[in-house]
């Protein structure tokens, strides 16, 4: 489209090695730890002690703080401790531990929710357990009970998996397309959206051709998809609110605020599946990949699975892992042990050997300005880093560093290989700091 | 499924922080790229003036690169030549010389572009003027005589006239007649600087920078654009022997204005980052080229105009990130409420 706007954004590789691996079942592995901090709020507490049985979807921790979503055994069998272990975000997180019996055995409560409101589905929805799985993990629950329900709603669904490597966004589309149909016509109903915009990038034509032919087969008019540029980060919530209405989402502004619902796809697709049989979010897709990984490809793997066994399912590893990174390489997080496990929000498993495991040294700033102009938002990270490292906390309020969602794209760009997004992430928690004195 | 107990854990990954890649465009490979654009210029100067051209454009920029090497081996700095930074000033400063100066001249001025302006005050990324702009003006004024003095090129020599003046030079001395053909300057074959003459081979490196986004295309555009519309508007007004647009063209073809554009006002040091900053550069700097030509005693303007550019250029980013960027708008809005507010107490 000439002449349409875009916001800046940065050519990444694609290395979308994995995406024509069809979907593979891994096997219940012998022992899962199932973490009690799977979404942004109040982590859960353990609903079940060292000896008691658990039967698959039963619901094993829970919480009475606002904003949660509780959490169900993936696996039946017996739980064999109560671990606590540091997590990737250094602090530490609770963790069940359950043996598995290797019987599958589903728990008898599981049947398929009867929503009749909206009050309803919203709580249907959380009792799903299911959090934003594109990444952020926030309770869906809460994205779909807007405070101005009534007003004018458009369902964006994220489908554009921006981040090199991961794929399984993209194969949820092409496995799980009429689910994604259902989930968001149930969405479409209970949020009162008259209209839903599927997101996905360009270089996925096979997914979006298979949308649109499934839309005109079943004729589904208030549905439709967008193809967006196959460039970085145009699956962040904030940038595909501008591509897909043309409104611009400021930092601490509430999508459904401007009248937009953002959801990740596989979000939806778990949504529908959840509506026909119930079973709560107890396993997730992800892609394994990464020089270290034998045989890279898109697996389901229960809820819990230590990264170490998905690897071994994976063939292994081919050679030495140095960096092992749950999400993509732009976002996501080093972990420092194949010991963590699995959780919700997890898309990606990639392994990195030393080669690819580390960027080169930091070199002088030639002030070429590409952070600035690659930033989505128009924010200067060198401006960022002189504040920062000047602690000017005024500075850095005037620059608005609390818009900047750490996207990585000006680290990336960098010629001097700066740690730019690193140093955002530094200012912004000097300047949350400096407000709460 | 596996047993646990016999399976090698790895306990000691290397974390870090996000993102996890990097763009494989570093500092060394931007720099290669300016090389790579300077080339057709350098060839067509090896073209019009000679071995002594080569000559020149070698020893500049392996003196710049020993000098870069030898100030931070003295002080016990990290080596940084391996970036290339030095080899772009050398060539661009031997791009700014007359062919015929004498080789120990242009080590004068590699030793002020490189320990003076760029290692002095930081190095890479802290100077605030273009080395190699200083470097010129630096000789300019200390050894005037050979600075002005322009050989012509091999194809304009004769046996016994082997310099000549500059297009602009004969505009400043009155003799406008005299001055060669646009189609001549457009080609290069006219005296100058070894680089400058050559208008067709600068704007190939031109766009070889844009075209691998080495740099924006704004400055560059910006300068040429408002040297040509102030000189069309000038001689519009004034009058003269050619017609205003003749003259147009005749001031972007003649001296610096192209290859200062192309080449040492789009310096990421010492430009701004803001694009409206950029705009604002690039205007400035036509401007001042053409008020130094049209009416100061130099003939020619471009270097002593982007000098004064890049001393700008900080205000320059800071305006716009004042204007563009809505720094300090909040504070803005609460002195022109508390200014109201008095104006209603007054009354």
């Amino acid at each position: 489209m000439f002449g349409a706007k875009h916001l800046n954004s940065i050519h990444v590789g694609h290395y979308k090695n994995t995406a024509g691996c069809a979907t593979e079942v891994m096997p219940v592995p012998q022992v899962v730890k199932i973490s009690m901090s799977q979404n942004i709020g109040a982590p859960c507490k353990p609903l079940v002690k060292k000896g008691d049985p658990v039967l698959v979807g039963q619901k094993i921790g829970d919480t009475d703080a606002f904003l949660h979503v509780p959490i169900h055994s993936s696996v039946s069998g017996v739980v064999s401790g109560i671990e606590t272990q540091r997590n990737a975000m250094g602090g530490y997180e609770t963790l069940v531990v359950i043996e598995s019996d290797g019987k599958q055995e589903i728990d008898p409560s599981i049947k398929p929710p009867e929503i009749t409101d909206q009050p309803g589905f919203i709580a249907a929805v959380k009792e799903s357990g299911l959090v934003g799985l594109g990444g952020a993990s926030f309770p869906t629950w809460l994205k779909f009970n807007p405070k101005n329900l009534g007003e004018p709603m458009v369902l964006i669904i994220n489908g554009a998996e921006c981040e090199p490597f991961i794929t399984s966004d993209h194969r949820t589309m092409l496995e799980d397309t009429q689910n994604i149909i259902d989930g968001a016509q149930a969405i479409m109903k209970y949020v009162q959206a008259t209209e839903c915009i599927i997101g996905i990038e360009g270089n996925k034509p096979d997914a979006i051709e298979k949308f649109n032919k499934m839309f005109a087969e079943q004729g589904i008019t208030n549905m439709k998809t967008l193809t967006l540029q196959e460039t970085y980060p145009q699956g962040a919530e904030r940038v595909l609110i501008y591509e897909a209405t043309g409104k611009t989402c400021n930092a601490g502004v509430l999508p459904a605020d401007l009248g937009c619902i953002v959801s990740n796809v596989t979000s939806v697709a778990f949504l529908g599946q959840y509506l026909k049989d119930g079973m709560p979010l107890v396993s997730k897709r992800v892609t394994i990949d990464g020089d270290a990984v034998t045989k890279p490809g898109n697996v389901v793997i229960p809820i819990g699975t230590m990264i170490r066994d998905v690897i071994e399912f994976c063939g292994g590893y081919k050679s030495e892992p140095r960096k092992i990174l749950m999400g993509g390489p732009m976002m996501g997080r080093a972990i420092y042990s194949d010991r963590m496990p699995i959780v919700k929000n997890n898309n990606a498993i990639l392994a990195f050997t030393k080669e690819q495991a580390f960027i080169p040294e930091e070199t002088a700033c030639i002030c070429c300005g590409r952070c600035h102009s690659a930033c989505p938002f128009n924010l200067l990270p060198t401006g960022f880093a002189d504040a920062y490292e000047a602690r000017d906390v005024k500075r850095l309020n005037d620059l608005k560093i609390m818009q900047c969602m750490e996207c990585g794209s000006c680290s990336y760009i960098c010629p001097a290989h700066r740690p730019l997004a690193f140093i955002n992430k530094l200012g912004k928690a000097l300047v949350r700091e400096a407000s709460q004195k | 499924m596996t047993d646990t107990k016999n399976v090698k854990f790895y306990d000691n990954l290397a974390v870090a922080s996000s993102p996890h890649m990097v763009t494989a465009l570093d500092t060394q490979k931007t720099m290669m790229w300016v090389l790579i654009a300077l080339v057709p210029t350098f060839v067509a100067s090896v073209f019009y003036f000679g071995v002594p051209a080569l000559i020149l454009t070698i020893v500049c920029a392996a003196s710049c690169a020993f000098f870069e090497w030898g100030y931070e081996r003295l002080l016990g700095k990290k080596v940084t030549v391996k970036d290339l930074s030095a080899c772009v000033t050398g060539v661009i400063l031997a791009m700014n010389l007359p062919s015929g100066l004498p080789v120990w001249m242009a080590i004068i001025g590699c030793f002020t572009s490189i320990v003076i302006i760029k290692q002095l005050y930081g190095g890479l990324g802290r100077n605030f003027a273009n080395p190699a702009i200083v470097g010129r003006i630096v000789l300019l004024l200390s050894f005037t005589t050979q600075m002005t003095t322009w050989p012509l090129t091999r194809l304009s020599r004769t046996a016994d006239v082997v310099t000549g003046p500059t297009p602009l030079g004969l505009l400043a001395d009155g003799a406008l007649s005299e001055a060669p053909s646009l189609g001549n300057m457009f080609v290069g074959n006219i005296g100058g600087a070894m680089g400058e003459t050559c208008t067709i081979a600068i704007f190939i490196g031109l766009a070889i920078l844009i075209w691998k986004k080495i740099i924006s295309p704004i400055i560059p555009v910006c300068y040429i654009g408002t040297v040509f519309v102030f000189s069309l508007i000038y001689y519009a007004v004034v009058g003269g022997e050619y017609s205003a647009l003749h003259m147009a063209l005749f001031h972007v073809l003649a001296g610096g204005c192209v290859f200062g554009a192309t080449f040492c006002a789009t310096d990421y040091v010492t430009s701004p980052i803001m694009k409206h900053a950029k705009i604002a550069f690039g205007i400035g700097c036509g401007l001042v080229t053409m008020i130094i030509r049209l009416f100061c005693a130099y003939p020619e303007g471009a270097s002593f105009a982007i000098l004064f550019m890049n001393v700008m250029a900080p205000l320059l980013d800071m305006v716009a990130q004042n204007r563009f960027y809505g720094i300090g708008a909040e504070e803005k809005a609460a002195k022109k409420a508390a200014k109201e507010a008095g104006k209603e107490a007054g009354k």
